[in-house]
């Protein structure tokens, strides 16, 4: 069994993977430093600061060992791994159907995205074909996900930059999108709903009213938020021109997902490499340009980015909620899932950039080898570039903005 | 205080047979310890309010549980603060960090003692008030400087930079707005400064002249930046630094910390309307010295300080955070030129019109 080729970014952009140029040279920051502490009349020493595990701005558990001259970082190391829970090797021990849970585990802010790659993959191993309505849902759900998990970064943006209101109102809307996903799934958070070969539970139209609802109150809520936010005179000023993230360094990095299309990057794997149904949907790709405020690249517009997207992704699911058509939800399966000897690679767009699962099948009914991509463990690297000669309130800013979930960063 | 003490010697037989100076000890000593539970009543009333409206901004209830609609929180929180352990970091100044909270509470209160509460309400009625309250305000650094540094944490320290650049450099915008009202009123007493915007509301000393009414917004964003109060709140930027200045303090000192941080609110918003908006007078020309009148001017001041109280807490709720250098940009190249000008200006009108 195998796959169609799919282009990879570099491939499509027509540009060559560069060699990460520093962004501050350390020598010459040595000498600056040298001169402003008046060679030896004053002894300046720097600051070696453990920034988490225990942190309230990395996210999760992420360990960042910065290197600080007073306000100034200097040099940053990020320690990931304190989340290894070892999805990938669990997938290698357990039958298909029974390793989806833990998929969900991995991006925990968007497990319906994480489903669906997943479920796409073993399906091309073993192929199966999945029922269209399966696939209209399947695209629902993934898109009020998105929402869900967008305007959760939005607010969350807002905490960093330390405005505590903006969360409080996203979450107000994020939570009726939780609970629409908890009406199909029966869980807030981690749902098992998309299944191997269709989905669990069937739309009913008091559930699609309640929908549309849902993304109408968003679509009214997103101008205020952004009145929070992104017309705020003090937001643009700690975000804009802070943490650029120039296009070439963003490609090398392996950047995806909004922060990927902030640099101005035209890339969306649901538009470019189409998985499931979403090339019969019209949407558009939001891609920075320098016309709103600051420079293309910067953490301004990583959040304009989420929020442009957020208003693509209603589009998108209110129109597979118009073109639902009726009929099965589940392919038939057999009890025990044996996918002929091959290989897949599958990527779908997760809220966070572009999720991409490999598997080796070897006709039993376990995968040979697991290997998932994550969106957040490529964008966390780039800060180490970034984040030099930057204050540790830019630092927040740009670890933020680039929304890192460290689940799926450490799997 | 002393006027007052004399008043009550010269009326009661009884007090007339004490010494004078037991009278005046006694007098003085629970003067002070009514301001005490009056300003460490409200700073809890204040955290109240604080909790219930941004609540009410964030579409959420607040603490409505603890007395009417919550109102004995901060009893509750308090109880709550002191039955936690008393944590000293091991490798911390010890001597140092166990009197940090303690100087920051004495800055704070130290100020209510020339700071006039209503008409006649004001236990030292100084003839440099306003000096003395700027002045002693400023004590406040000094425990915050040893709270970071005896912490030993990095947090701290950071935290620590940030406090005393922010509010060292912010006392210069802080005290000049406020003396653009002196100037004018030719007095640093505080009760003589509330005394000349009797009448109408146009009395008050911020619609008096250009200058005050600029000074008045010069003095209340440096206030909010001296309080650390957001969008100035660097100094314990919980989303940068953890928690500044305190991280290493828990239980009763951390709550000591709290207190004086609200405390201080209210010093400020009381100045504010002492110098600018009119003290207990109302608005309206009424006399409120007599025994009723006094509680009502209390009752006027506390409703108008309630009311900036509301406006920092409602700009702490709404606004993202500064960041450092944009916080000295913003003290250096704009207050501060603007509130010398606003002085040069007060001065001039002072020298053309001969005050008044």
């Amino acid at each position: 069994m195998s796959h169609e080729p799919v282009p990879s970014v570099p491939q499509v952009l027509g540009v060559v993977a560069p060699a990460v140029p520093p962004v501050v040279d350390a020598a010459d920051l040595a000498r600056a430093l040298e001169e402003r502490s008046m060679g030896q009349a004053l002894r300046t020493e720097e600051l070696v600061v453990n920034m988490g595990p225990q942190h309230p701005s990395t996210h999760g558990v992420l360990r960042v060992v910065i290197k600080t001259d007073g306000e100034v970082v200097t040099a940053l190391q990020p320690h990931i791994g304190n989340l290894h829970r070892c999805v990938e090797k669990i997938g290698e021990s357990l039958p298909y159907y029974q390793w989806l849970p833990y998929v969900d585990r991995m991006d925990y802010l968007a497990a319906i995205n994480n489903e669906h790659g997943a479920c796409i993959a073993i399906e091309r191993l073993a192929g199966i074909v999945v029922p269209e309505r399966a696939e209209y849902i399947r695209v629902i759900l993934a898109e009020v996900q998105r929402v869900a998990s967008h305007i959760f970064a939005m607010g969350v943006y807002g905490l960093d930059t330390g405005a505590i209101t903006p969360f409080l109102h996203t979450f107000r809307e994020r939570e009726r999108g939780l609970d629409l996903l908890d009406h199909i799934a029966g869980g807030r958070l981690l749902y098992h709903v998309i299944r191997i070969g269709g989905v669990k539970r069937d739309l009913s139209p008091e559930w699609i009213d309640e929908c549309h609802a849902f993304l109408d109150a968003v679509e009214q809520r997103l101008p205020e938020y952004n009145t929070l936010l992104l017309d705020n005179h003090i937001f643009q000023e700690r975000t804009c021109n802070i943490g650029v993230i120039p296009p070439a360094l963003a490609v090398g990095w392996g950047v995806t997902g909004p922060a990927l299309r902030a640099s101005g990057v035209d890339w969306d794997t649901r538009r470019d490499a189409p998985y499931g149904i979403y090339d019969r949907f019209q949407f558009d790709v939001p891609i920075a340009h320098s016309g709103v405020a600051g420079v293309v690249g910067d953490c301004f517009h990583r959040h304009w980015v989420r929020f442009k997207e957020t208003e693509q992704a209603i589009r998108i699911a209110r129109q597979a909620l118009r073109d639902l058509p009726p009929g099965e939800i589940q392919a038939k399966l057999p009890k025990t899932l044996k996918p002929p000897k091959g290989e897949v690679y599958v990527r779908v767009e997760n809220p966070r950039g572009e999720l991409a699962y490999w598997m080796v099948a070897d006709g039993t009914d376990k995968a040979w080898r697991i290997r998932c991509r994550g969106p957040s463990f490529s964008n966390i690297g780039v800060m180490t570039d970034v984040a030099r000669g930057a204050l540790i309130a830019d630092l927040v800013a740009l670890m933020g903005s680039l929304d890192i979930v460290l689940g799926e960063v450490d799997r | 205080m002393k006027s007052f003490l004399d008043g009550l010697i010269e009326g009661s037989a009884l007090l007339g047979a004490v010494p004078r100076g037991l009278v005046y000890t006694t007098g003085i000593l629970l003067a002070c310890s009514g301001v005490l539970l009056l300003v460490s009543l409200f700073a809890g009333e204040i955290v109240w309010m604080e909790r219930r409206i941004s609540g009410r901004i964030q579409a959420r209830i607040g603490p409505n549980r603890v007395g009417p609609q919550g109102l004995l929180q901060f009893l509750a929180d308090g109880v709550k603060l002191m039955a936690k352990e008393d944590v000293i970091p091991s490798s911390a100044d010890r001597l140092v960090f166990l009197i940090a909270p303690y100087i920051v509470f004495t800055g704070v209160f130290a100020a209510f003692a020339a700071i006039p509460l209503g008409a006649g309400l004001v236990p030292a009625n100084l003839t440099f008030g306003l000096f003395y309250v700027l002045a002693i305000t400023s004590v406040e650094v000094v425990g915050v400087i040893m709270a970071g540094w005896a912490s030993n944490s990095k947090w701290s320290i950071l935290g620590t930079m940030r406090e005393v650049a922010q509010v060292i450099s912010y006392e210069m915008p802080l005290a000049i707005s406020a003396l653009t009202v002196a100037v004018l009123a030719g007095s640093l007493n505080l009760t003589e400064i509330v005394d000349q915007q009797q009448g109408w509301v146009w009395q008050w000393w911020v619609f008096r002249s250009p200058a005050t009414f600029v000074g008045f917004f010069l003095f209340f964003t440096a206030a909010l930046a001296a309080l650390k109060r957001a969008p100035f709140d660097l100094p314990e930027a919980e989303s940068e630094l953890v928690a500044g200045f305190h991280t290493e303090y828990t239980g009763f000192r951390f709550a000591i910390f709290f207190l004086a941080e609200y405390a201080g609110m209210f010093l400020f918003s009381v100045l504010t309307v002492v110098l600018f908006f009119g003290g207990w007078h109302p608005g309206v020309p009424v006399s409120l010295t007599t025994g009723v009148g006094r509680a009502l001017s209390f009752l006027v001041l506390f409703a108008k300080s309630v009311f900036f109280i509301s406006v920092m807490i409602w700009i702490r709720w709404s606004l993202p955070r500064y960041r450092v250098d944009k916080v000295m940009y913003l003290c250096y190249k704009v207050l501060l030129p603007w509130s010398v000008a606003a002085m040069v200006v007060a001065a001039l009108q002072v020298l053309l019109t001969g005050g008044r």
